[in-house]
């Protein structure tokens, strides 16, 4: 696995959120993350499994509440069973990453030339939502005889709108639906302080879920112009 | 260690130990650092404080003074490094958490009683008859 790149996201724990007093004394809103430490439990190979990339595991879990596959698998990596495992391919990254080994493990200070980094997360639950809620819509007038339907999304276009003819309307139109509950990313949060003896990891700002749910921390990517030159000048690349 | 614990671990070293005793009513000093430039000095704001919110790190205080005829309130982040120094001027008596009346007052009736009477039985405190 020498000399190959890899952009690698750590599991963690979204802690909560507070506030930190930077130097100049102004408050900045941070959220906790309990980063790592991850643990590889399994190197993929060309030769082997066809494409190259690490799997991570994270998280406690009592043996008894795991399954005997997975048992198996994480002490092949010398490690008791994990909650969560992640597996990434390589990609450019201008981290330095260290080679990864079966059994390694990976911690928090992974990111300490960090400046910028992304966070994904499993976005709060919202339930079946109407279109103001969930896509911002207007909703029609308040008065001037609009009766009964002061929250519904309006006209939703012909039917065959944009995909020929058809008895349907298009693909993602924006609609009532779930809400929430889904995969999100933000991106370019900055790295107020790392905290390498707890483990921990402060981002500037609010990450998606609810505290105590799992996160992914990567290096920050495609930040803006003036975020990538001092993300550059962290990672003295 | 449980989250609360971990996250009242990072406030720790934020709050401030230095904070006298302040109650609603009291009329106190808060000097304030000010920087212009590179250079840093102290402006005091003086006035009643009449509201106390919030605990640990998210503590806010709102302090009311009297500036040519009209009111102004400010509200400090208690634990704000940019915070020098509080200062207790004068003791007074209020029966309420949050001093809001005050804004409705004219004149004379903007004082509050003092509230040096009968507080034998705090220490380090002076008492009047």
């Amino acid at each position: 696995m020498k000399g190959i790149v890899m952009s690698l996201s750590l599991l963690g724990t979204k802690l909560g959120m507070t506030r930190v007093y930077n130097d100049d004394g102004v408050s900045v809103p941070v959220t906790v993350i309990a980063l790592g430490p991850c643990v590889v439990t399994q190197v993929k190979t060309q030769d082997v499994d066809g494409y190259d990339a690490v799997q991570i595991g994270y998280g406690e879990l009592k043996p008894r509440n795991s399954t005997m596959p997975i048992i198996g698998h994480d002490a092949k990596a010398n490690t008791a069973p994990k909650r969560h495992h992640r597996e990434f391919k390589p990609a450019e990254s201008k981290m330095e990453l260290p080679a990864f080994e079966l059994g390694q493990t990976l911690d928090v200070s992974m990111f300490e030339k960090c400046a910028f980094v992304d966070v994904i997360g499993t976005s709060k639950g919202k339930g079946y939502q109407g279109g103001m809620k969930r896509h911002n819509f207007g909703g029609q007038p308040a008065t001037h005889g609009t009766e009964r339907k002061h929250r519904s999304p309006g006209s939703i276009a012909a039917h065959a709108t944009n995909r020929g003819t058809g008895p349907k309307p298009k693909k993602g139109k924006r609609m009532a639906g779930h809400m929430g509950d889904e995969r999100v990313t933000v991106r370019s949060l900055s790295v107020v302080k790392i905290d390498k003896e707890q483990g921990l990891i402060l981002v500037k700002g609010p990450v998606p879920g609810a505290d105590m749910g799992l996160v992914e921390v990567r290096e920050g990517r495609r930040l803006y112009k003036s975020k990538g030159v001092k993300q550059k000048e962290a990672l003295g690349a | 260690m449980n989250r609360q614990a971990i996250i009242e671990g990072i406030n720790k070293d934020q709050l401030k130990n230095d904070v006298p005793r302040m109650d609603i009513g009291d009329t106190i000093n808060v000097h304030c650092r000010i920087v212009e430039g590179d250079k840093e000095r102290i402006q005091v704001f003086q006035g009643v404080l009449i509201s106390r919110r919030g605990r640990g790190i998210n503590e806010m205080i709102m302090v009311r003074r009297i500036v040519a005829d009209s009111g102004v309130e400010r509200t400090f982040p208690l634990n704000s490094p940019r915070i020098a120094k509080y200062e207790v001027v004068r003791r007074a008596d209020a029966r309420r958490a949050k001093l809001y009346f005050l804004r409705d007052r004219q004149g004379k009736s903007r004082r509050l009683r003092d509230r040096r009477r009968g507080m034998k039985h705090v220490e380090g405190m002076s008492t009047v008859s």
